[in-house]
């Protein structure tokens, strides 16, 4: 159950090898979080994140999750809400891509929207449900600023994450008055393995950040978090630009 | 009790707080008309179980029950048997203290013991076993209980007494023994409704508890009106009421015509959206200055009304909005005599926080009381409000807590919105008895509360 500063007691990461997830994981164990569920394709990478995060003292279990494998999110995240209520749930997989190889290679490029979006869409769904049984609850989208205005740069992972904010947008609406709390949470450019290599965007921010905000999202049950903050504005102004201008700003 | 019948009881699905406006969780809210409907709302909770609601005054999730049923029971609101001559009532549990006194004060009779709000009820008032400002003589509410009617999860009413492992364990037991339905209590006699008070100003903290010390056995209520923003040498600096019910010779002549009068003043109530950070530092430290200076260094014998004495707040409705959608958070905890030192301390660290906390409450307790979960034990308890949005408030808190566990003390539940569960064996002795009574009284968890899932109370960790 989450206390009066919306701090959970349990949470559920969907994509449990996730950056930005686990220093958010190591944030709300420091303060109530007792029981973990990492969900993410078994892999050693599971294994050592679970036993970092033991190691603070937090009650950790590995689930096996695919998020390009639709069909079987309800039997896995079913079993999880089984056994015992899920304050927050963190959806939190996602791929980047290589924008310049998915050009030339359309299955590759499907695979990026299909990990992003439709494998976010069910997840989300069916973990809205659950929460939505629970009658209490976050489900928190890890979202990016890609999204809100695709670049010529990363569009395929920018469109795929458009339609994640969209839909989790939406799916904040349909569960007002439910007791379940969507939160979009839209980052710049963070410094984790996923963008290890890429030349770093203006802005450019930490997990441990992204994680801080995170916190305090879910103490005001804010609905959108930008992080940093000051990327609203500037986002909002890119948002804006005319097509021809926006094409040749070196963003 | 008249027979089961299968009618419909109203239900609707709604967002529900505690007076902090702090976690919101969503539930059924089903509101019983009679003993029948309460039956059948306890059989038809579900698989997320019920918890019986009063007026809302709980501060945290006590009350709430994400995804459940909560059982308001202000509809059955019936006093039954009022025995003037000897003093006891007889009545529903949804009855409100409040009209108990609109009722009793007329006929020369006050209810035992009351909070500082006299809008809850009297199943409230025993699930959260509360105190007043009479602690020290008359000890918390449920000592004033004989008896009640317990409707538990099996769907059966049983009349408990005073005495009983069950009454005990529903005496401060957050309603997750069962929903009382009527309670027999014993009355306070008064010859008026006014208050005879004594207002004295304390310099510091070791003042204060000098002064509640030395003469608090001469007064049957007190209490002391704290300003943890005073920093330095005015540290705990405070202002103490203390009084009794005034006799009848006390009044001046025109009131002794109506000495039993009771029409307590209401102000218009707060408005629903006030933004959140109103109460700064600035404005409740200039607040608690005014009102220090405002108080005489000393003056005995006043006339005060029982509610300006005992329920200041209540003339403002819905007070707890001044907070903003942020809501806030109370805390009080209590410490044995003789842990002073971690009285003292807690003090220092509020106030060289800088806490926009106005008007934190600090009592004098007397003898502990028999229920499992209840929270007075003799010693110093301290009540502060804070707004919920103060950066790291939570982990503040925390802290508190380790220094009040570490003194044996312990934090009030019924007002708890984010305690750890950890720390709570150590604070609650009887708390494994209260599991296994629930364990062997409710095997399947009918009676559920969002603060029972937050703290674990229905299981064995």
């Amino acid at each position: 159950m989450k206390d009066a500063f919306g701090l959970p007691q349990s949470l559920l990461v969907l994509g449990g090898t996730s950056g930005i997830a686990l220093a958010t994981a190591r944030r709300l164990i420091a303060r109530r979080t007792r029981t973990v569920w990492l969900a993410g394709r078994p892999s050693p990478a599971l294994e050592s994140a679970a036993a970092e995060l033991r190691t603070l003292g937090a009650d950790v279990h590995t689930v096996a999750f695919d998020a390009l494998d639709p069909g079987s999110h309800e039997t896995v995240l079913g079993k999880v809400f089984a056994e015992g209520d899920v304050d927050t749930v963190l959806l939190a997989f996602g791929v980047l891509g290589d924008q310049a190889h998915d050009e030339r290679d359309p299955a590759a490029a499907v695979r990026v929207a299909q990990t992003n979006y439709t494998g976010a869409v069910s997840a989300g769904l069916v973990a809205a449900r659950a929460l939505q049984t629970q009658g209490h609850g976050s489900l928190v989208v890890l979202s990016s600023v890609a999204g809100e205005r695709a670049r010529r740069s990363n569009f395929i992972y920018g469109s795929s994450k458009a339609g994640l904010d969209a839909f989790a947008q939406g799916l904040g609406d349909a569960l007002h008055g439910t007791g379940v709390h969507v939160m979009v949470v839209r980052p710049g450019f963070v410094r984790t393995k996923m963008t290890a290599g890429l030349p770093e965007a203006p802005l450019a921010t930490t997990p441990e950040a992204v994680a801080t905000a995170v916190e305090l999202g879910l103490r005001r049950r804010s609905e959108t978090v930008w992080v940093p903050g000051v990327l609203r504005v500037v986002m909002s102004a890119l948002r804006h630009a005319p097509r021809g201008l926006f094409r040749r700003l070196p963003v | 009790m008249p027979a089961e019948t299968t009618t419909a009881i109203t239900a609707e699905t709604v967002s529900v707080t505690g007076w902090g406006r702090t976690a919101p969780s969503v539930a059924r809210l089903v509101r019983p008309r009679t003993y029948a409907e309460a039956v059948s709302a306890v059989r038809e909770c579900g698989p997320r179980g019920g918890i019986p609601r009063g007026l809302g005054r709980a501060y945290g999730d006590a009350a709430q029950n994400a995804g459940g049923a909560v059982i308001d029971l202000t509809g059955l609101d019936r006093i039954h048997v009022i025995d003037a001559g000897d003093g006891s009532v007889l009545c529903d549990a949804g009855v409100s203290l409040h009209r108990l006194m609109e009722v009793l004060l007329p006929l020369g009779w006050f209810v035992p013991v009351t909070p500082g709000t006299r809008y809850v009820t009297v199943g409230g008032a025993i699930g959260a076993d509360v105190h007043g400002k009479n602690h020290h003589v008359s000890g918390s509410f449920t000592r004033h209980v004989l008896s009640f009617e317990l409707l538990t999860a099996d769907g059966t009413i049983r009349t408990v007494e005073q005495g009983t492992d069950l009454f005990d364990a529903t005496a401060g037991g957050l309603g997750l023994t069962g929903v009382v339905l009527t309670a027999r209590i014993r009355l306070q006699p008064v010859g008026t409704s006014l208050m005879s008070v004594d207002t004295e100003r304390a310099a510091d903290l070791d003042d204060l508890l000098a002064r509640l010390t030395a003469g608090d056995q001469r007064y049957r209520y007190s209490v002391a009106w704290i300003d943890l923003l005073a920093r330095g040498a005015a540290t705990g600096r405070a202002v103490l009421t203390r009084g009794e019910h005034a006799p009848l010779d006390a009044l001046p002549a025109r009131a002794r015509r109506t000495p039993l009068v009771f029409r307590p003043p209401r102000l218009p109530a707060v408005p629903a959206f006030l933004p959140s950070g109103l109460l700064t530092r600035t404005t409740v430290g200039l607040f608690n200055e005014l009102w220090y200076r405002g108080a005489p260094r000393a003056r005995t014998g006043e006339l005060q009304s029982l509610a300006a004495f005992f329920h200041p707040l209540d003339g403002v409705p819905h007070w707890n909005r001044v907070y903003g959608r942020d809501g806030f958070v109370q805390y009080q905890f209590v410490v044995g005599h003789g842990r002073e030192e971690t009285l003292r301390r807690i003090v220092r660290r509020v106030s060289a926080r800088r806490c926009p906390s106005f008007l934190a409450v600090l009592k004098r307790f007397g003898d502990a009381d028999p229920g499992w979960l209840s929270f007075p034990r003799p010693g110093w308890t301290l009540a502060l409000d804070i707004p919920a949005g103060l950066p790291g408030l939570g982990a503040f808190l925390d802290e508190l807590d380790e220094e009040v566990a570490g003194a044996g003390g312990r934090v009030y539940l019924a007002k708890d919105s984010r305690l750890r569960p950890d720390l709570l064996t150590a604070m609650y002795p009887r708390l494994d008895d209260f599991r296994a009574l629930r364990a062997e009284l409710d095997p399947r968890g009918v009676f559920m509360s969002d603060l029972a899932r937050r703290l674990n109370l229905q299981e064995s960790p």
